[in-house]
């Protein structure tokens, strides 16, 4: 791989998360997944919930997100996104909680459900437990 | 002159005030530290968030979405942030007078989505329609708060029931200033960051219409959760003056008061003494 980088910065509502230099990055785009290397063309692309993986400092890092934005260019990638969390801040606990009642308010079907909300709240769940393990 | 014991008891009992306010101090200097952390972390959010939407909409040109649909503004929404608690200066007032001040000067029907106990109380005593109501939000500012506000006024904004949506919240600058601010956020303007360099971007998926979309509600959303963010830090800050000022008064008043209470002692150690020297006198 070419010592060519490009800047890497994650923010959350909250805080800022990352702000380096990296070489590659893989985010799950709105339509599928995305390798950037630097010097990529200019893009704006949705995420959605799934994992960012970016070397830093030869360490491979991965971060699970739940849904957010990222914006590339001039070699500068920016995500903004609705929550990211590095593998060992995940609350496992938290998770499994979260994952048992979205599935028990789709199975129970009731008649004001945002079904939507729920698969998302499901999704977000099996994301931080898929990383984790 | 006020008797001793009167001026004794005086000065005790703003002692037991200035220990209130002291205390009343401290608490909010810690509150303040962590909003005021808060409010600068969130900032870079914020900042980029509003750098990617002007370009975005610089990009995508001239885009119909609900969400930017400028009507003729004859219903208009204003979201009024204050605090829940009063005894920090006047940091609630200002609020209050800008968002009184701006009703005024707008006609047409004009709804108050309120935020915070002083906010409410206030517009309900005057007499206007609340639609919304968020009191006690705590010292932790949710964001899911802010999306449930938005989410409330996107909703009513497509279904026409509101023409136009203005906010109104206490913008932190410093500990010792805030200035209250009127913002619009619908119908929805692009910011002017980012709007001069126009980027070539390839949209994923293929439109700028649905990016957009997806980004609008979430800009909307951090706006106002700027918004309930300055206003929390704004409202330590400003408790915390006022309190740090009450202190030192009561120590101003400890001081005079207890000049005139050794003044008094003075004066009646001073006539007993010619009491006692004319009753000597007048045995002679």
């Amino acid at each position: 791989m070419s010592d060519k980088t490009q800047r890497l910065e994650i923010v959350t509502p909250e805080k800022k998360v990352f702000s380096d230099n990296i070489r590659y990055l893989i985010a799950p785009g709105a339509e599928g997944e995305l390798g950037i290397l630097p010097e990529h063309a200019a893009l704006i692309t949705p995420l959605k919930i799934g994992l960012l993986k970016f070397d830093h400092d030869e360490n491979r890092i991965i971060m699970t997100v739940s849904g957010g934005f990222m914006e590339v260019r001039d070699s500068k990638i920016t995500i903004l996104a609705t929550a990211v969390e590095r593998l060992d801040e995940i609350d496992v606990a938290r998770a499994e909680a979260a994952k048992m009642r979205a599935e028990q308010r789709l199975a129970e079907k009731a008649p004001d459900l945002d079904v939507l909300r729920a698969e998302l709240a499901l999704r977000r769940a099996l994301n931080r437990l898929n990383a984790v393990q | 002159m006020a008797s001793l014991r009167d001026l004794r008891r005086r000065i005790k009992s703003t002692g037991n005030m200035q220990k209130i306010t002291k205390a009343m101090k401290a608490v909010s200097a810690a509150k303040m530290r962590k909003a005021q952390e808060a409010v600068l972390s969130a900032r870079p959010y914020a900042k980029r968030m509003r750098g990617v939407m002007g370009r975005v909409a610089a990009a995508s040109g001239s885009v119909n979405h609900p969400l930017l649909a400028v009507r003729e503004p004859n219903k208009v929404a204003y979201i009024v942030i204050t605090a829940d608690r009063g005894l920090c200066g006047g940091f609630n007032s200002n609020v209050i007078k800008m968002a009184a001040q701006t009703l005024k000067n707008t006609s047409g029907e004009i709804s108050i989505i309120a935020v915070g106990r002083k906010a409410r109380d206030f517009f309900k005593k005057a007499g206007y329609k609340i639609d919304m109501e968020y009191v006690g939000l705590g010292d932790d500012i949710k964001y899911s708060t802010a999306r449930e506000i938005n989410s409330n006024i996107v909703n009513k904004y497509s279904a026409e029931e509101y023409d136009a949506v203005y906010i109104i919240y206490s913008q932190f600058v410093n500990v010792l200033v805030q200035k209250p601010v009127l913002i619009k956020l619908l119908p929805a303007e692009a910011p002017e960051e980012g709007q001069a360099k126009q980027v070539n971007y390839i949209f994923e998926p293929d439109s700028p219409k649905e990016v957009l979309a997806e980004l609008l509600p979430r800009y909307l959303e951090n706006a106002i959760y700027q918004g309930l963010l300055e206003s929390k830090a704004g409202e330590q800050s400003a408790r915390m003056t006022a309190m740090e000022n009450s202190t030192k008064s009561a120590s101003d008043i400890i001081d005079s008061l207890t000049l005139s209470m050794n003044r008094a002692r003075q004066a009646a150690i001073t006539s007993e003494i010619s009491e006692i020297v004319g009753g000597a006198a007048a045995l002679e």
